[in-house]
C-alpha cells in the first residue's frame, strides 16, 4: 500500500465493537505475480504446500494402493473406535455450548459491529446454509437411514462371546414395530439434527466473529488468536489452513467420486443408462463444468441462484410425497419422531459405556468424524454469508430450523418407506442399495418418473453448489484470507476437484481409503473444535465489553 | 462540458493508477468538474481495510489527499460487495448512476488473448456505461 501512513489495526468500525490489535497486514504473506497472461494472488506457504500435498498422497494412493488402503483403513477403524467416547462426549458439548449462547446475553452480538446490516435475505441465507451442509446426504439418507435403523431394531440383539454383533441402536425393539420405528426416527433424527448443526455452528461461528468482529482474516487460523496470540502468522497457522484445505479438497473429490458412482445408479435405474466408469467421468466432468460456470457468476449468480432453486426443488419433491404418501400418518409421524428423539436422546448421546457398539462407533461415532471433518468448508462457508446476524439469530437458524427441517425430511421420506414395508408389505426400497432406496420409494408413488428424475437433478445440482462453495472456500484459505483474489485461482481449484475424482475413481480402492483418511481429519479438528468453543466464549465476552 | 468524473480506483495497486489519476485530475481542472473515485471492497477484512467503515475512511482520505495534491474538487464513493472478484463491473455501472457520473475515467491493462474469457473491467464498463468512458492503457 502506498496511500497515506495509517497506523495499522486501529480502524472505524461499524458502531461498537472490539477489534484485535495486530500488525499483520492481511495479505502480507502472499506472492501476487502473473503466470503467462493469468493473474494469481496466493498466500505463502499455504497453497503450495497445500496443493502439493494433495497431489502426493493422490499418488501414495495410486502406487501402492494395498498399503495405502490397510493404512487408511487402520487410521479410520482407530480414529472411529478407540475415539467414539470422545467423540459423541465432544459433540454434546458443541450443542449444550451453542444452546447456552442462544438463552445468555452473549447471543445478542451482532456479527460485523452493532451496525451491521445483513448481508442476506433470510430465503437466500437459509437456502445456501442447508445446500452446503447436508443438501446432498439427505438425498441419499432420507430413506435409507430410518430404514436401515428400523431394519436393525426389529432384528433385535444377538451377541457372540459377549460382544453384541447387531447394529441395532441401543437395545433394539424385537418383533415390536411401533418401538422399531420410534426408534429408528430417534437415532436418524440424532445423526441429521441438532448435533451435525452444532458442530457447523461453532466452526461458522468462530470465524465469523473473528472475521467481521475482530479484523482478523477469513480463514480458519484466525480462530485461534486468542488461544496462539500473534504465532498464527507463522507455522501454527499455516499447519491449521493446510489441515483445512486438505480435508475440504479430498473431502470435496471423494464424495465427487461416490455421487458420481451414485447418480450413475439413479440414471441406471430410470434411464437405462449403463454403470460404468466412463459414464462416471461423464458425469464429474459434467458436474465440474456447471460448478465452473456457477464459479465464474460469482457468489450470487451462482450459489447462491444454484441453493435457492435447489430449496425449491426439494421443497416440491417433500410436498409432493407428504400429500400423496400415508398424510395423516407421516404429519402424526413427525411429532412422535420428535417425542422418541426427546425420548431416546440421553441414551443415544451417552458417550461410555455402550452396549450397542457397532451403532455408536460404525454410525453415530463414524457421523460426528464426518461432520466435523467437513465442518472447515461447511462451517467457513456459512461464515462468509451470516454477516449482519445477532449469534442468537445466526444459532436459532443454524442449530434449530435446520434441524427442523432434516426431522420433518426423515419423517416424509423414511415414514413413507416405511410405511410401505409395515402396511403394504412392499419390500422393493428395504432391500435395495442405499443409493437406490429413494428411487425404489417414489416408484410406489404417483408420478414416479418425473419425481425420480427431479431427485436426481436434485443430486446433481447439490454436487455443483457444493464443488462451488467448495472452490471458494479453498480459494479463500490459500489466498490468506482475501475474497478478492483473481478469479482464475478459483477456476483450478474447481477443476483440480473434479480431476482428483476422476482419477481417485478410476484406481482400485482409490476413493474409499482416500475417504477413510479425510474422515479420520475429524479427530485433530473435534481439538480444534472444542478450542473454538473457548476462543468464541472469551471473543465474545470482549465484545460485550466493548 | 463534464461535471461529475467518476475514477475507480483499487487501493491495494495504488501506483498502477497513476496514469487514470492524473489525467482524471487533468480533466477535472479543465472542465472545473468534481472527481468522485469508486472503490469496492467485500465485508471480510481485507488487505486495505479490517471493516467496510474503515475502507470508506481510507477511500475518502485519499479523495482529500487527491483533491490537496491536484487541487481539484473530490469526493468519494465506496461500494461494499458480496464478491468483489466478480461483481466489479456491474458494482461500477451501478455506481454510474448512484453518483449521477457524466465521465468515467478507469485504467485498464492491454488487451490480450484472456480478454476473451474474461473481458477487461475497463472494456465490460466501457461497453455497458450510459455515459462516455475513457479507458486508459
Amino acid at each position: 500500500m502506498t496511500d497515506t501512513p495509517t497506523p495499522q489495526g486501529i480502524p472505524a468500525p461499524e458502531g461498537v465493537s472490539d477489534l484485535i490489535d495486530t500488525d499483520y497486514e492481511i495479505g502480507q504473506d502472499n506472492i501476487e505475480s502473473k503466470i503467462g497472461m493469468f493473474g494469481f494472488d496466493i498466500h505463502n506457504p499455504v497453497f503450495l504446500v497445500s496443493a502439493l500435498s494433495i497431489i502426493a498422497f493422490v499418488f501414495y494412493s495410486l502406487a501402492l494402493p494395498e498399503q495405502a488402503g490397510t493404512a487408511f483403513s487402520w487410521l479410520f477403524d482407530t480414529v472411529t473406535k478407540k475415539f467414539d467416547w470422545f467423540f459423541i462426549a465432544s459433540g454434546n458439548i458443541f450443542v449444550l455450548f451453542c444452546l447456552m449462547l442462544i438463552v445468555t446475553p452473549l447471543g445478542s452480538v451482532r456479527l460485523g459491529g452493532v451496525d451491521a446490516k445483513p448481508d442476506y435475505s433470510y430465503i437466500g441465507w437459509f437456502a445456501m446454509l442447508f445446500a452446503a451442509g447436508m443438501g446432498i446426504g439427505l438425498m441419499f439418507y432420507g430413506v435409507s437411514e430410518p430404514m436401515s435403523h428400523f431394519s436393525s431394531s426389529m432384528g433385535g440383539v444377538t451377541s457372540e462371546a459377549g460382544a453384541r454383533t447387531d447394529w441395532a441402536p441401543l437395545g433394539g425393539a424385537v418383533g415390536n414395530e411401533v418401538e422399531a420405528v420410534r426408534l429408528g426416527m430417534a437415532a436418524t433424527i440424532f445423526h441429521w439434527g441438532l448435533h451435525p448443526w452444532a458442530i457447523y455452528a461453532v466452526v461458522a461461528l468462530a470465524l465469523a466473529l473473528f472475521s467481521y468482529n475482530k479484523g482478523l482474516p477469513l480463514t480458519i487460523r484466525s480462530a485461534f488468536y486468542p488461544i496462539l496470540g500473534e504465532r498464527i502468522w507463522g507455522w501454527p497457522g499455516h499447519f491449521i489452513d493446510i489441515l483445512a484445505v486438505f480435508a475440504t479438497l479430498f473431502g470435496l473429490a471423494t464424495s465427487l467420486g461416490f455421487g458420481a458412482t451414485q447418480a450413475n445408479a439413479g440414471l441406471n435405474e430410470l434411464f437405462g443408462i449403463p454403470v460404468s466408469s466412463t459414464t462416471e467421468v461423464v458425469l464429474i466432468t459434467g458436474i465440474t463444468a456447471i460448478a465452473l460456470i456457477s464459479v465464474l457468476r460469482g457468489l450470487d449468480g451462482g450459489v447462491k441462484l444454484l441453493s435457492e432453486i435447489n430449496m425449491g426443488l426439494a421443497a416440491l419433491l417433500l410436498i409432493f410425497v407428504l400429500l400423496v404418501g400415508p398424510t395423516v400418518l407421516i404429519l402424526t409421524g413427525f411429532v412422535d419422531s420428535l417425542g422418541a428423539y426427546l425420548q431416546y436422546l440421553p441414551q443415544l448421546a451417552n458417550p461410555v459405556g455402550r452396549e450397542d457398539v457397532n451403532f455408536s462407533q460404525g454410525w453415530t461415532s463414524f457421523y460426528w468424524a464426518w461432520w466435523i471433518s467437513w465442518s472447515p468448508f461447511v462451517g467457513m462457508f456459512i461464515a462468509r454469508v451470516s454477516r449482519g446476524r445477532t449469534v442468537r439469530e445466526f444459532l436459532v437458524c443454524v442449530l434449530l430450523i435446520p434441524s427442523l427441517v432434516c426431522v420433518l425430511w426423515m419423517s416424509v421420506f423414511g415414514g413413507t418407506a416405511i410405511h410401505q414395508v409395515v402396511v403394504d408389505g412392499y419390500t422393493g426400497a428395504q432391500n435395495a442399495d442405499l443409493e437406490l432406496q429413494l428411487f425404489k420409494m417414489l416408484d410406489q408413488l404417483p408420478l414416479a418418473s418425473i419425481t425420480s428424475f427431479i431427485g436426481i437433478v436434485l443430486v446433481i445440482v447439490f454436487f455443483v453448489t457444493s464443488s462451488d462453495s467448495g472452490s471458494l472456500v479453498i480459494d479463500t484459505i490459500t489466498a490468506g484470507g482475501k475474497v478478492d483474489a483473481p478469479v482464475p485461482q478459483r477456476v483450478f481449484w474447481c477443476i483440480f476437484e473434479g480431476a482428483v475424482a476422476i482419477v481417485l475413481l478410476l484406481s482400485v480402492g482409490g476413493l474409499q481409503s482416500l475417504q477413510s483418511m479425510v474422515i479420520s481429519t475429524g479427530l485433530p479438528f473435534t481439538i480444534v473444535l472444542l478450542l473454538m468453543c473457548w476462543a468464541i466464549f472469551k471473543g465474545l465476552l470482549a465484545e460485550r465489553r466493548a | 462540458m463534464f461535471q461529475r468524473i467518476m475514477v475507480p480506483v483499487d487501493l491495494a495497486h495504488e501506483k498502477r493508477l497513476e496514469k487514470s489519476l492524473g489525467l482524471a485530475a487533468d480533466l477535472a481542472r479543465q472542465y472545473g468538474a468534481t472527481v468522485i473515485y469508486v472503490a469496492i471492497s467485500a465485508a471480510t477484512p481485507g488487505s486495505v481495510a479490517h471493516t467496510p467503515g474503515e475502507f470508506a475512511d481510507k477511500l475518502s482520505r485519499f479523495a482529500t489527499d487527491q483533491g490537496k495534491a491536484h487541487n481539484i474538487a473530490t469526493e468519494s464513493h465506496a461500494v461494499t460487495s458480496h464478491d468483489p472478484s466478480i461483481d466489479l463491473d456491474p458494482a461500477l455501472l451501478k455506481a454510474v448512476n448512484e453518483i449521477k457520473a457524466d465521465l468515467v475515467v478507469m485504467a485498464s491493462h492491454v488487451p490480450n488473448i484472456t480478454d476473451y474469457l474474461w473481458p477487461s473491467n475497463g472494456g465490460t464498463v466501457a461497453s455497458h456505461a450510459p455515459v462516455s468512458v475513457m479507458v486508459v492503457r
